[in-house]
C-alpha cells in the first residue's frame, strides 16, 4: 500500500462520505476542485500565503494547498459549499452581503471559512481578534474594513439566537469533528 | 507550483516511522507541512519518499514534568497558544507563539517541525534556546538527547541524521515571577521576523538583576545569545539608561545581509529591539517578596 503512487481515501466532504483514488502528490485544493468538482475553494498562491484555499479539516481552518489529498483520509472536510443552507445564505454570508464585505469575491470563500471557525470558537470577537484572523488572508479589493464589519454583524446576529449558532454557521448539520488536539496532562 | 511525484508513507506507529526513516533514501519527514509543503510546491525540495507522521498522535502532548515541561514534537502551534500550562510556566513561549504565522497555519504547524526546519528568523528556535531546551531524538538503534547548541548547526541545518526523528522537546521554566519579553519587527504581522529578541530576567531581593538571558533571531545563521550584554547587566540596578548603554555595541553587530535588509539595518534594529525587550521584561519581573507572599 505504502509504496503505491495511487491511494484510495475515504473521508467526509461537507457531510457526505466520499471515496476516491488519489495521487500522493496531489494537494487538497486541487483535489477538491478537479476531482470532487467543488470549485468554491480558490487557489491563489499555492504556497500558503494568500489564504484563498482555506478549508476546514476536523473543524480547524487550514491552507488546503499545504495539505495533501491523502492526508484527509478518515477526516472531516468542510468547504465553502458546506457552510450555506440548502437554499439561501448562512448568517455570515448574509452579513457579507449586507455590509458589502466582498467585491471580486476571489478571497471570500477562504475568509468565510476562517471567520466561521472564529465564530464557533468565540461568539463575541473584537475587531482586533477579527483582524488577527484576517491577517491570514489577502484581499486586494475591499481593504478589509467591510469584512470586519460583516463579521461583527454576524456575531451580533448569532448572539441573538445562541441555540442556533452552531447550526447557522454550519447549516447542513455536517459532521464537524472538532479534535481538541491534546489536553494539558 | 505543484510538487513533483514522491511516495507517501503514513506510518501508524513510531517504530514503523523509524524503520522507514532507516530504509528510505532521499526522504523527508512531513510534520505540519507549513514550511516543507511550500518548498515542495516550489520544487525547492525534491524527494523520493515523504514520511508523514501526522498519524502519530502519541507525539502530540504537553506534559508537566515539574522541573521541565515536555512537548511531543507533533504538538500543534495552536495547542501551545491555548495551553494554560505554557502561559503559566513558559510565558515567553505564549508570547512568541502569537507571532508564528497565522491562525490558519498554527492549526497545522508543529513545534517539532519548526525546530527541525530551523529557519534563522523563526520564533520557536529562539524560545527553545531561551528555555535551555533538551531535544529527544530517536532512530531504530536508540535515542540521544541534544541541547539546542548541539542541535542547531547552521543556516536551516540541524544535527538530525537522515534516519533520526525529533520526538520530544523539554523546556526548563524559570522561577515564578520572572520577567520575560518577546519582541520582533516584521513587515507584516505573521511574516518571518527581520529581527526578533527573546529575553528572560529575574531580580534579587534588592531589585538587582541576578539572572538574564537574551537571544537574537534573524541576525545570524542560528539564534545568537548576547552573553557579553548579559554579563554587563548582572548585578546591576535595571534602568532604561543601563539598557541603552549595554545595547550600544549591537549597532556594530556583523548581522546577516540581503537585498532588502542590509547588515547595518539589522544591527540598528537589534539595538533598538533589545532595549525594548529588556524594558518589557523588567516591567514584568515581580520582586522576590511579592512572589513569596503569594505562595
Amino acid at each position: 500500500m505504502n509504496s503505491s503512487p495511487l491511494k484510495t481515501i475515504s473521508f467526509q466532504l461537507n457531510g457526505k462520505t466520499i471515496q476516491e483514488e488519489v495521487q500522493s502528490r496531489l494537494n487538497l485544493a486541487d483535489f477538491l476542485r478537479q476531482q470532487c468538482h467543488l470549485t468554491g475553494t480558490h487557489v491563489g498562491c499555492e504556497h500558503g500565503v494568500c489564504g484563498a484555499c482555506t478549508v476546514m479539516v476536523e473543524g480547524r481552518a487550514v491552507r488546503s494547498c499545504l495539505m495533501l489529498a491523502v492526508q484527509v483520509d478518515q477526516k472531516a472536510v468542510v468547504t465553502v459549499e458546506g457552510i450555506s443552507p440548502a437554499s439561501g445564505l448562512s448568517v455570515l454570508q448574509e452579513s457579507f452581503w449586507a455590509e458589502h464585505g466582498l467585491q471580486c469575491g476571489f478571497c471570500t470563500p477562504g475568509v468565510l471559512i476562517s471567520l466561521t471557525q472564529l465564530l464557533i470558537d468565540n461568539s463575541s470577537p473584537s475587531p482586533e481578534e477579527i483582524r488577527d484572523v484576517l491577517s491570514g488572508h489577502l484581499c486586494r479589493c475591499t481593504g478589509y474594513q467591510n469584512i470586519v464589519k460583516a463579521c461583527m454583524l454576524a456575531a451580533k446576529r448569532l448572539r441573538e439566537t445562541p441555540d442556533l449558532a452552531q447550526s447557522i454557521l454550519i447549516p447542513q448539520g455536517h459532521k464537524l469533528t472538532v479534535i481538541e488536539g491534546h489536553h494539558d496532562h | 507550483m505543484k510538487s513533483a511525484a514522491f511516495t507517501h508513507h503514513s506510518p501508524q506507529t513510531l517504530q514503523e516511522a523509524l524503520v522507514l526513516l532507516g530504509q528510505c533514501q532521499n526522504a523527508k519527514v512531513l510534520a505540519g507541512g507549513q514550511s516543507l509543503m511550500p518548498m515542495m510546491n516550489y520544487r525547492l525540495v525534491g524527494i523520493d519518499h515523504l514520511i508523514d507522521i501526522n498519524s502519530l498522535v502519541e507525539l502530540d502532548f504537553i506534559k508537566d514534568e515539574k522541573s521541565f515541561i515536555e512537548f511531543g514534537s507533533m504538538v500543534r502551534q495552536y495547542s501551545i497558544a491555548k495551553s494554560d500550562l505554557v502561559s503559566k510556566r513558559l510565558p515567553l513561549m505564549s508570547e512568541a507563539i502569537q507571532y508564528v504565522g497565522h491562525m490558519q497555519t498554527r492549526n497545522r504547524g508543529t513545534l517539532g517541525g519548526s525546530l527541525s526546519h530551523f529557519d534563522p528568523s523563526a520564533e520557536m528556535p529562539l524560545v527553545a534556546y531561551s528555555y535551555d531546551a533538551q531535544l529527544v531524538v530517536l532512530n531504530v538503534r536508540g535515542s540521544r538527547v541534544l541541547s539546542m547548541a548541539e542541535f542547531g548547526q547552521d543556516f536551516m541545518t540541524t544535527a538530525l541524521e537522515g534516519d533520526e526523528l525529533l520526538v520530544a522537546i523539554r523546556m526548563s521554566p524559570w522561577p515564578e515571577g520572572h520577567g520575560y519579553s518577546f519582541v520582533e519587527f516584521a513587515r507584516r504581522h505573521g511574516d518571518f521576523a527581520i529581527v526578533s529578541v527573546a529575553t528572560l530576567m529575574t531580580l534579587d531581593a534588592n531589585g538587582f538583576i541576578d539572572r538574564v538571558s537574551i537571544h537574537l533571531g534573524g541576525v545570524a545563521a542560528t539564534p545568537l545569545r548576547l552573553t557579553e550584554v548579559e554579563a554587563e547587566l548582572l548585578g546591576q540596578q535595571p534602568s532604561e539608561a543601563l539598557f541603552v548603554k549595554v545595547s550600544q555595541p549591537l549597532s556594530k553587530l556583523d548581522a546577516l545581509s540581503d537585498k532588502l535588509y542590509p547588515s547595518w539595518y539589522r544591527a540598528r534594529l537589534a539595538q533598538s529591539l533589545v532595549v525594548r525587550s529588556l524594558t518589557a521584561a523588567q516591567a514584568r519581573c515581580l520582586n522576590i517578596e511579592s512572589v513569596e507572599s503569594h505562595s
